[in-house]
């Protein structure tokens, strides 16, 4: 897998502002929840963008490879990624 | 019978009970929002059949596709991100594919989300099944700058690959002659190896091995696929194993913990991610050196992202989307109502003009109550179904329904229910009016099933449009001055209730964490005429379908137990005289009158009439009193008491469950005012009013009551359908009834003490 070690500093997604880019560096989730996240394809590589938040600031919505998603803010914590 | 001879990849034809087509058929594979059905619509138009996967709510459509004029089998599997076993739906499309392969598949994916969408792709050649890919939607990935080379995917992918557009049918034909094509190859398809690593290739190696040497998993999919689902710890592949030989798994399980543990010191990481890794990675090898490439600059979301930055604003979005649902609401209650009254009306001359055929008695009583007025009560309800469907398909296919779950998923979180959630309690009448049945039918865009289950089994609290007239009535008679203010707080009562027995049924009957909400937010499209039309068509069919058996047969019974047993000779005797009396009078006057108009025959008459009616409708008291519904109404009193109901309101909340359009009637049939109707009951208001068995804590008591009971029969049926079981419809009836008790009895010893 193409990782990107050490470029930038690695924040989880919840932190992520929207319009801001980077690189997912790790999914810390394991069972039904990690299962799910990755097959909606967010593992370790994907480049990823927060384009929004909803109205409450929870979901987020993210874009990566020509889909939107959307996850809870629980869900992101498990995800690092490393912004450039 | 298992021929042990036969290849274990060789995916050709049915060889196991489990949805086994008489011959062989063509599957549809692929993600949600792929334009999979789309693709299974313009191939089979109206021919198709719509079912249930045994056990579980995920439908199961199959279809005629024409090619060459010859008839070709075809089914639309339920949307898949993946085949492990995280929805009902994946668990579906794994099951079908394993125990009953198909001849080939057509994988529609979604072109400009190649990547994404080409995982699910990779699982169906581990299987080792023939599949053809279809790239749709090429005129968008053509319109936004993606370029595919598909000459090199296929070569890549050694499957045939083809461009199509679902929505105009491009390519369609060509996929389809592909797929049949790959069926009609005599050697079997080889399963795709991907390598998983140093740490699991030897681990997989060993597994298949073992596997393989047990004769597992014996027919429809190859050794080294089961093996890999062990290693992802998928739970339904452990459970077959298990089943199949309990011994074999102690070691199979063995090297997994192991290999779990090598990899969780070593990596930081389970053998399920390092699996889903290797995948990716191989996907991404795919679609290197010119396979896929992105014109910068050019996205074909950017359309949507703008239509975002107002939908889903912060103070815009929440507005649109009350708006949005307000009309959605209004129109389909008030445009539904027209032809819902049509409905009424034809069912109600049809009872009449049987009632002119027919002479009086049984037979005709039966006819007329039984059957006319249930088919009709059933019937009339598809009006409203097919608009409401209508536009849900409309906000579903248009991507807007993703938004709206997006934008109140924190809210419903709270009370263990997700943003998908919605759709199903406004239309159930989380605004005044609405009804259940299409509610509960709406519950099926919910994946997971606990917040499914949630869902349908607390939207009977809200206030439907039935249980208005009971609402308005007794709001009306006992507090005339706060009448609107109530109203409003039944509505919101139905909310406060819903999302607390929520709450409550995830914290116990459905305990467990909250599903992952992980969506996609698809592009905005307009949708096609074709599949909004399917789609109402579809839903209302099966109601039809569905609801008219079992409430053909409820409304009989309660029709029965109203009328059974009759009053005897010399009780029946006197009344009977007495209505003969009156109408004898009545005739006698109209000779008299004949050809003569006078203001002394005009009194007469009407003083006539009135007698009349009186003396049928204390025949009609008297009979419902001595019929079994009103035995256990009156049985019943002692229970009811403390919470202020006689036998009269204890027999129409009984003709309630049958549908709550009776209640008021049933309170007047009681009441000896002959058939009120339930939109003018003046003359039961003033009654009621007069009684001094009735106070505002009563009113308030009862209105709470109908409120929460028991859902209506066909509302039953329904959520028994979703819910997958009868003892869901038990559950409802008599949790909904005890809840409603309960809250009933607080509400009648508050309300004497405050009001006296």
């Amino acid at each position: 897998m193409e990782s990107h070690k050490g470029n930038g500093p690695v924040v989880g997604l919840r932190r992520m502002k929207p319009g801001q880019r980077g690189t997912v560096v790790a999914v810390n989730a394991e069972g039904e929840l990690g299962r799910r996240i990755r097959d909606m394809g967010l593992l370790p590589g994907t480049d990823v963008e927060v384009v929004g938040r909803a109205p409450l600031r929870d979901p987020v919505a993210l874009r990566l490879s020509g889909v939107t998603l959307a996850l809870r803010n629980r869900e992101a914590d498990f995800i690092m990624v490393e912004v450039g | 019978m298992t021929q042990s001879t036969m290849p274990l990849s060789v995916p050709s034809g049915a060889r196991d009970a489990v949805p086994a087509p008489a011959s062989g058929y063509v599957a549809l594979a692929g993600n949600p929002n792929s334009g999979k059905t789309t693709a299974f619509n313009a191939y089979t138009g109206a021919r198709q059949h719509v079912g249930n996967y045994p056990g579980v709510t995920v439908e199961r459509k199959e279809g005629t596709a024409h090619l060459d004029g010859k008839p070709v089998r075809l089914v639309d599997l339920p949307g898949a991100y993946s085949l492990t076993a995280y929805s009902e739906e994946e668990l579906v499309v794994r099951r079908e594919l394993t125990k009953a392969p198909p001849l080939a598949v057509i994988n529609v994916v979604d072109a400009p989300a190649l990547e994404r969408n080409l995982f699910l792709t990779v699982q169906l050649l581990e299987l080792g099944l023939p599949v053809v890919l279809a790239l749709n939607m090429m005129d968008e990935a053509r319109a936004s700058g993606v370029h595919i080379d598909a000459a090199l995917l296929s070569e890549r992918l050694r499957s045939p690959v083809v461009e199509t557009v679902a929505r105009t049918g491009e390519g369609l034909d060509t996929a389809l002659s592909a797929a049949l094509a790959l069926a009609r190859e005599e050697k079997a398809a080889e399963p795709l190896l991907l390598s998983y690593g140093p740490d699991l290739d030897p681990v997989l190696g060993s597994l298949e091995k073992r596997i393989a040497d047990a004769g597992l998993p014996g027919h429809g999919y190859p050794a080294r696929w089961l093996a890999l689902k062990l290693l992802e710890g998928d739970a339904a592949a452990w459970a077959e194993i298990r089943m199949a030989n309990p011994d074999l798994t102690t070691r199979l399980k063995a090297e997994y913990d192991t290999v779990a543990s090598h990899i969780r010191s070593t990596l930081h990481s389970s053998p399920e991610a390092v699996i889903s890794d290797y995948r990716y990675g191989f996907v991404r090898g795919l679609l290197k050196d010119g396979v896929l490439r992105r014109e910068s600059g050019r996205d074909r979301l950017a359309l949507s992202d703008k239509l975002d930055r107002v939908l889903v604003n912060a103070l815009f979005g929440p507005l649109i989307m009350l708006a949005v649902l307000y009309l959605v609401f209004q129109f389909t209650f008030v445009a539904g109502a027209w032809p819902q009254g049509w409905i009424e009306d034809f069912f109600a001359w049809l009872g009449d003009v049987v009632a002119v055929i027919l002479p009086e008695g049984m037979a005709r009583s039966l006819l007329v109550s039984g059957v006319i007025d249930g088919l009709g009560g059933v019937l009339s309800f598809v009006p409203l179904i097919l608009i409401l469907f209508l536009f849900i398909a409309f906000l579903e296919d248009s991507g807007y329904m993703a938004r709206i779950a997006y934008m109140v998923d924190r809210i419903f979180r709270s009370f263990g229910l997700n943003g998908n959630s919605v759709m199903a309690y406004i239309t159930a009448g989380g605004i005044a009016g609405g009804c259940a049945i299409p509610g509960a039918m709406a519950t099926r865009t919910l994946r997971s099933h606990r917040e499914k289950m949630a869902t349908l089994l607390t939207l009977p609290y809200f206030s439907c449009g039935a249980k208005l007239p009971v609402f308005l009535l007794l709001a009306g008679v006992f507090f005339p001055e706060n009448s609107a203010e109530l109203m409003l707080l039944m509505v919101l009562a139905g909310w406060v209730f819903a999302l607390i027995v929520a709450r409550a049924l995830r914290s116990t009957l459905f305990r467990g964490e909250s599903t992952p909400f992980v969506m996609e937010l698809p592009p905005y499209r307009l949708p096609t005429l074709r599949s909004l039309g399917v789609h109402c068509w579809e839903r209302s069919w099966l109601y039809i379908k569905k609801a008219g058996t079992v409430l053909l047969a409820a409304s009989i019974l309660i029709w029965a137990s109203m009328t059974f047993p009759t009053l005897d000779e010399e009780r029946a005797a006197p009344l009977e005289a007495a209505v003969a009396a009156a109408e004898a009078q009545l005739a006698e006057l109209a000779a008299a009158s004949d050809g003569v108009s006078g203001d002394v025959f005009d009194e007469a008459r009407v003083a006539a009439e009135a007698s009349l009616a009186e003396a049928s409708q204390v025949l009609a008291e008297e009979s419902l009193r001595h019929s079994l519904a009103g035995r256990l109404g009156t049985a019943l009193e002692p229970f009811t008491r403390p919470i202020g109901f006689d036998w009269r309101t204890n027999v129409a909340l009984a003709g309630g469950i049958a549908a709550k359009e009776a209640i008021v009637s049933t309170l007047g049939t009681a009441y000896s005012l002959g058939d009120v109707d339930p939109e003018d009951a003046e003359p039961l208001a003033a009654r009621l009013q007069a009684d001094s068995s009735w106070s505002r804590a009563t009113a308030l008591s009862l209105m709470l009551f109908v409120l929460l009971y028991s859902p209506c029969f066909v509302a039953l049926v329904v959520i028994k359908n979703e819910a997958g079981g009868w003892r869901w419809l038990v559950f409802s009836m008599l949790f909904n009834t005890a809840l409603a008790y309960a809250v009933s009895a607080v509400a009648f010893n508050i309300g004497r003490v405050i009001w006296g």
